[in-house]
């Protein structure tokens, strides 16, 4: 007897494989989209710490890259709490497919 | 052969929780429930046991800590009553849905308000769908057996569910009756080794315990999780049935009294069912043909079994020791859906009973069964729903 689909889910809906979240491109989301000038960037990395997931990249040397849109929900944290260079920020938010 | 005991229905839960050794019980003290974990601490505090007692600050507190310990892979214990069980309620959604199979003796008492701390079945009828198994029983014995056989039934491979004992606050739980003790070897044989299912413990095979499920997928797992519950009554029954090898005691879903041939019948579970099958052997001293069912098994209910077993009776009344405001009491509600697929209806009534503590009496069951004589002989039933024992 073959089984029904909900008969083959895992029991008590626990995840058996680690790291599975990293699948789910929580960046669909999206509808601002935060917009990095590398030359307005002081590598202060407050984005990197305001941004509730983990959508700033920075390479192991500690310098800020630009965003992982597979996960920036598009929140704007960042870009309001971004400091930028002589009052030009360097990250502004758009809106998504502008 | 174990060892016959004169003791309460908290005290010989407490020792069979003994005997069984759970790895982790996370408790919080609520009347009438605070003696039995009370007594369980003692064989903690005298190393009569290896648990783990985690001494939380509330019941939600409580089922958390035991659902994290469940999921990490331990075999898991509580007891609670009342509001306890009520501060608890999302959690015990939580501890079903993750199939973890955590035991909890629930000593029934009433709700507030108004604040009563007595027995009635207020508490287990709010938490019927949260998917736990529940198991009533009418006597300390019964609890004391139920329990022991509880651990079996939860964690059965297929089946995985946490399991409520209940017993009537007070009336059971603090009684002092005739008990027979099972020997701790042969308890902790029937019982088995806890076998760990996705143990979050298990460090090379890391897992998630409660993920987000929407509605791609939350349907088909509450379905699985019905199925679960079908699989219980079978299970229950291999259990009873290794269960009376071992003491002779048996135990079925339900338990009948001089039901075979009755044409009238009450059906009650846990403690009136004792003061009922005591009337009902004087109204078969009269030539009345009365008799008693009493549900053990409540989640799941055995609705095609009870119906087979009520097929012959021309009138029931269902005695509830909760109440549905608005609505018929909940085992009313149980039974009526058991006899939908009869083929010849019986009259019903229902009569609610023994709230928050209210001494149930043996004239109270005359009088139902007074009625039910009527009713089987007219066929007319004037009032479905009627409080009994009420002041007027
Ligand atoms: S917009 Fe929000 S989610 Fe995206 S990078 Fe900035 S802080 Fe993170
Ligand atoms: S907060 Fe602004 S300035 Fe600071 S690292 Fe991020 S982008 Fe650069």
């Amino acid at each position: 007897m073959s089984k029904k689909f909900w008969e083959t889910l895992p029991q008590g809906s626990v995840v058996l494989e680690a790291g599975s979240s990293a699948k789910f491109k929580t960046g669909a989301w999206r509808s601002m989209r935060p917009k990095w000038t590398e030359e307005n960037c002081i590598q202060c990395m407050f984005c990197w710490i305001y941004c509730p997931d983990m959508a700033v990249k920075v390479t192991a040397e500690g310098k800020r890259e630009n965003f992982d849109y597979d996960y920036c929900k598009g929140c704007g944290i960042c870009a309001l709490e971004c400091p930028g260079k002589k009052g030009k920020k360097a990250i502004v938010m758009e809106e998504e497919g502008k | 052969m174990g060892k016959i005991v004169a003791v309460t229905g908290n005290e010989a839960c407490a020792q069979a929780l003994k005997q069984i050794n759970p790895d982790v019980c996370a408790a919080y003290p609520i009347t009438p429930a605070t003696d039995l974990m009370q007594r369980f601490s003692g064989f903690v505090n005298d190393g009569k046991v290896d648990t783990e007692l985690v001494l939380v600050e509330s019941e939600h507190s409580a089922m958390s800590a035991c659902i994290g310990a469940a999921a990490a892979g331990g075999r898991v214990a509580t007891a609670t009553s009342s509001q306890g069980l009520a501060l608890m309620w999302e959690m015990l959604y939580i501890a079903a849905g993750s199939r973890l199979p955590i035991i909890m003796p629930l000593v029934n008492r009433a709700l507030s308000a108004p604040l009563n701390i007595h027995g009635d079945h207020s508490d287990g009828m709010g938490a019927r769908d949260t998917g736990w198994i529940q198991i009533y029983s009418e006597n300390a014995q019964e609890a004391y057996d139920n329990l022991i056989q509880s651990f079996r039934i939860a964690e059965h491979l297929d089946i995985r569910t946490p399991a409520m004992v209940c017993m009537d606050g007070f009336i059971v739980s603090h009684s002092i009756e005739r008990v027979e003790y099972i020997d701790d070897a042969d308890v902790k044989n029937f019982v088995g080794k806890f076998q760990a299912v996705h143990p979050l413990l298990d460090l090379d095979n890391p897992k998630s315990y409660g993920p987000l499920i929407l509605t791609d997928l939350y349907h088909e797992y509450k379905r699985a999780q019905h199925e679960v519950m079908t699989k219980v009554p079978k299970v229950a029954l291999e259990v009873a049935a290794d269960f009376e090898k071992m003491t002779g005691r048996k135990y079925g879903l339900f338990e009948t009294y001089r039901l075979e041939d009755a044409e009238i019948a009450i059906v009650v579970m846990s403690s009136a069912a004792g003061t009922t099958k005591d009337i009902i052997d004087e109204y078969r001293d009269k030539g009345i043909k009365a008799g008693l069912l009493k549900p053990r098994l409540f989640r799941p209910f055995p609705y095609l079994e009870i119906a087979d077993a009520l097929k012959h009776v021309k009138a029931i009344a269902v005695l509830d020791r909760a109440d549905s405001f608005g609505g018929y009491g909940p085992l009313f509600m149980e039974i009526s859906g058991a006899v939908m697929s009869m083929d010849t209806k019986p009259a019903m009534i229902n009569k609610i009973f023994g709230l928050g503590g209210r001494d149930y009496l043996p004239d109270q069951a005359e009088q139902v069964l007074d009625e039910l004589v009527k009713i089987a002989k007219t066929g007319k039933v004037e009032n479905v729903k009627e409080y009994i024992g009420v002041r007027e």
